[in-house]
């Protein structure tokens, strides 16, 4: 056991080192020069020499790599070109606003998805299956901005019970879940977010449940003369492992991919600072949420896969 | 009833041939298919879908690019606009048609390219083994490691929006799972007797590979690339819908939506409608190929 854990541990420092230097060459996919944003039009050479030496482009790029992977290990992500602020503050207060609305969306999502599948999973070929398995692929396929903007028109502009947008009089700063007031600029937001989830885990659950069923213990266990609620139960702990999988991938989603459903809402969030800095195409934010979110997204991986041979001990030996 | 009469027919055939006619795998896709009435339906709506794009000049009621002042954020069915008019005045059906264009296309030509290099590189990868392998999957590995909509947002954000830089971006997000799929299928193939056989008695690795891997190969990879058309619209509109794709004034759905945005106020429902072609399309190369995994009879 601590063999696999230690392995599957050091397995993260290539990806992490990978997933880093991906960051890092982002600054290069841009067209022109970096420094263009920093320098006059009529900068002369000369000012363009010490300009580059200031900010290290001077030197060969594994150099810089390594030079700015160094500031990052230590948390120095440079500054926005928008606010001027360190981009590693900026990440902060947007990774916690993302973090509110992954709170209510990530057990919701979870949950039922997961319910579902194991519903549908448990009577194949009937009505429920069909509606289940229907109401997943809508989730799938439904344009989650879309279905944002479809909510608002309907809560916000038509029966104007809702608001659309934003997190409140209050801010972002002094948002408070337990308070309605607050609470109600969640609903929405929240409510888009958990479809697409749901029905990817209501799916993949209805899958693996419906194989675990077709096996040969399940027959075992009911000749045994095992209640269904038992049966289930082992079947359950059968399917975890594998919808643990997925569920890892959503949260990733939900961290990260949630930059569609942000703007949509302006919710001060990680994806809004990735839109923000799009727009304002400011590199340094650019780079820093997209580090931040593919390290958590790794990070994630690794819980996920330590978790699934915690629980099932045939995926430790393989 | 069709069933029945079908069986009688085919019976009828087998009696008078005298032996069990053979039946080619590609005929049984064809029957299961022709059963199959609801892959049927989406797949018409999806033809539907794809021809209204391609003929949008001579269906498209008015010109795209006509606006009009006056004409501004029109409901449905106003003076022959039957979809209603967006923010600038310009006709909305004649736009969505015009925009299936657009949308199409970056939604299908990034996993066309991506299925050929990362099909490729996984049947090179899993039919070579050892350290090619490694060096190969290990990079898809870093590629996995960033959500799909995030890298697709990095790499064209960086490179500064625009449809061949939301293409390329997409292409790049589906390399890794392309590859990893033929690459699962490569070396499953290549531990059966059969390929040992065709070694056996010489044929080089570039005809084991033309005349029996790819063979195995391009079924999976075909099937899992069908599923990923359906993501990738969603993806390509969402890049549009964010100002990283498809540029003004050209029509495209999620880049419509995003500039009706503004104006839900005003028109709410007009503004929703392309978000439904969205959906529309997406659904249907979804439930297409789900039919087509299930007539192909695909294990992915």
């Amino acid at each position: 056991m601590l063999h696999y854990i230690l392995r599957r541990i050091l397995y993260v420092v290539p990806i992490a080192f990978g997933v880093s230097v991906v960051c890092f060459s982002l600054v290069y996919l841009a067209p022109g020069d970096p420094l263009q944003t920093v320098l006059p039009p009529d900068a002369t050479a000369e000012t363009v020499e010490i300009v580059k030496h200031a900010y290290g482009f001077d030197k060969p790029l594994p150099v810089q790599f390594v030079i700015w992977l160094g500031r990052v290990a230590t948390g120095d992500f440079g500054q926005s070109v928008a606010t001027r602020r360190p981009v590693i503050l900026e990440v902060r207060d947007a990774l916690s606003n993302t973090g509110t609305l992954a709170l209510f969306a990530v057990p919701l999502s979870f949950a039922i998805g997961f319910g579902m599948g194991v519903l549908a999973g448990s009577f194949p070929g009937t009505w429920i299956d069909r509606s289940v398995t229907g109401t997943a692929v809508i989730g799938v396929c439904l344009p989650n901005y879309w279905l944002g903007i479809v909510l608002v028109i309907v809560f916000a502009v038509e029966l104007m019970v809702l608001p659309a947008t934003g997190m409140g009089l209050n801010g972002s700063a002094r948002f408070d879940v337990t308070r309605w007031a607050d609470l109600r600029f969640l609903l929405l937001p929240v409510v888009t977010l958990t479809l697409v989830p749901l029905g990817i885990i209501a799916r993949s659950t209805r899958a693996v449940v419906s194989e675990i069923r077709n096996q040969e213990f399940v027959q075992t266990l009911r000749a045994m003369g095992l209640g269904e609620p038992a049966i289930v139960r082992h079947i359950i702990k059968n399917a975890l492992p594998q919808v643990l999988a997925v569920m890892g991938l959503q949260f990733g989603y939900l961290m990260g991919g949630s930059i569609l459903v942000e703007t949509v809402f302006t919710w001060p969030g990680s994806g809004f600072l990735l839109s923000k800095a799009i727009i304002n195409r400011d590199v340094p934010v650019l780079q820093g949420t997209i580090l931040f979110l593919a390290l958590i997204f790794v990070f994630t991986n690794l819980v996920v896969d330590l978790l699934q041979s915690a629980i099932d001990p045939r995926i430790r030996r393989a | 009833m069709t069933e029945v009469a079908a069986f009688a027919h085919d019976t009828a055939d087998s009696e008078e041939s005298l032996a069990p006619r053979v039946r080619s795998y590609w005929q049984n896709v064809v029957d299961r298919l022709a059963r199959d009435p609801v892959t049927l339906f989406f797949g018409a709506l999806l033809a539907a879908i794809i021809l209204a794009a391609v003929c949008a000049p001579w269906l498209a009621p008015f010109d795209p690019y006509k606006e009009g002042i006056v004409l501004r954020l029109k409901p449905f069915g106003y003076r022959g606009h039957t979809l209603g008019t967006d923010e600038l005045g310009r006709d909305l059906l004649s736009r969505l048609l015009y925009g299936g264009r657009l949308s199409l296309l970056m939604g299908v030509l990034p996993v066309v390219i991506a299925s050929a290099i990362g099909g490729t590189l996984g049947v090179v990868g899993g039919f070579a083994g050892g350290r090619v392998n490694t060096a190969i999957m290990r990079t898809m590995d870093v590629f996995y490691a960033f959500p799909s909509v995030l890298l697709a947002v990095a790499i064209s954000g960086s490179m500064g929006g625009g449809v061949m830089n939301g293409m390329l971006a997409l292409t790049l997000v589906f390399i890794p799972p392309m590859c990893r799929i033929a690459e699962t299928a490569t070396v499953q193939v290549k531990s059966l007797d059969y390929i040992e056989a065709a070694r056996a008695t010489g044929a080089s690795s570039l005809t084991v590979i033309r005349h029996h891997v790819l063979g195995n190969v391009l079924g999976p990879v075909f099937i899992y690339a069908s599923s990923l058309v359906s993501v990738s619209i969603l993806l390509a509109s969402g890049l549009s819908f964010l100002g990283l794709g498809v540029r003004p004034p050209n029509a495209d759905w999620g880049l419509m939506l995003a500039t009706l945005r503004q104006a839900i106020y005003v028109q709410p429902w007009v503004c929703a409608a392309p978000g439904a072609a969205i959906f529309v399309t997406s659904m249907c190369f979804n439930m297409v190929s789900d039919g087509l995994r299930a007539a192909m009879d695909v294990r992915l």
